[in-house]
């Protein structure tokens, strides 16, 4: 009973978590401008993260597999925001204004020849 | 090039060798648990491996947080708890948006003083923002972070300073 419960639970946040890195897919596509699409990132980053180790530690059954999926999840969660930061930083001290509002950056296409 | 080289090693403090060596243990042990291989050459590799973390530790200052760092880690969880809810909370809303088809974002950037005086509790309350989608730290100096917020909802809820509060009551007495 309690196995049935456990699996279908993990089922759940494993959908979830897949669910989270598909709508941080479509939100890196739909987002206007540079700032805008590293917030759809970091959905990818930590909540799809979360739910999808969650899923994976109640699928191991309690044991050594937990522990090392549990240090995992925190390894990514503690370099994921780090490794943001130096992209966003790197954006604002070559000059990329992060007040850009919510215009697109995107070049404007060429005609076709 | 000797000047750039020397400038580092001011930042480095003093490694204590009790410090060391607790260090070099708690690496030994997740090593030879994740492992779980006791073969001499992998032994060899584990062994280079911590002492190498240890030294690059070094580098970094690591010694020089040492005694924060300790204060902190009991504390963790808790603060780790009220994250994971701010996230999840957090997550909807830009789920929310994105899902939207008019897309409805107001970009903003807000200047956000951190109440923690320690290097320490900057960068765990400049992680933490950047962790929570919708918020993502740009600039870290001197005790003044430069968030990028997605919405302007999501600016509000950080200047009302829960985070920064509870990011500076992890180190304090």
């Amino acid at each position: 009973m309690t196995e049935l419960l456990l699996d279908s639970l993990s089922w759940i946040l494993l959908i979830l978590g897949g669910a989270c890195v598909l709508i941080g897919g479509i939100g890196g596509l739909r987002l206007p401008n540079f700032y805008a699409r590293i917030h759809a990132a970091s959905l990818t980053d930590t909540m799809a993260t979360i739910l999808i180790f969650t899923g994976m530690m109640l699928q191991s059954a309690w044991s050594l597999a937990t522990l090392k999926l549990f240090a995992i999840m925190l390894f990514l969660l503690l370099t994921g925001p780090t490794a943001t930061y130096a992209l966003a930083n790197t954006a604002l001290l070559s000059g990329l204004k992060p007040d850009a509002g919510s215009e697109s950056d995107e070049p404007e296409e060429d005609e076709p020849t | 090039m000797r000047q750039v080289l020397s400038e580092p090693m001011a930042q480095q403090g003093k490694a204590r060798p009790s410090a060391v060596l607790l260090l070099l243990l708690i690496l030994a042990i997740s090593w030879l648990l994740w492992s779980g291989l006791y073969k001499p050459l992998v032994m060899a590799l584990g062994a280079f491996s911590c002492c190498l973390s240890a030294y690059l530790a070094h580098r970094m200052g690591f010694f020089r947080h040492h005694d924060t760092l300790f204060k902190i880690l009991f504390r963790l969880p808790r603060y780790w708890f009220w994250l994971l809810k701010e996230i999840i909370i957090s997550s909807i809303d830009v789920v929310k948006i994105i899902l939207q088809p008019s897309l409805p974002i107001s970009p903003t950037v807000v200047v956000l003083r951190a109440k923690s005086k320690s290097d320490v509790g900057q960068v765990i309350l400049g992680n933490s923002i950047t962790l929570s989608p919708g918020t993502v730290t740009l600039d870290v100096h001197e005790g003044t972070l430069l968030i990028h917020c997605l919405t302007k909802a999501s600016a509000k809820a950080l200047q009302a300073g829960e985070a920064n509060r509870r990011a500076a009551a992890l180190e304090s007495k």
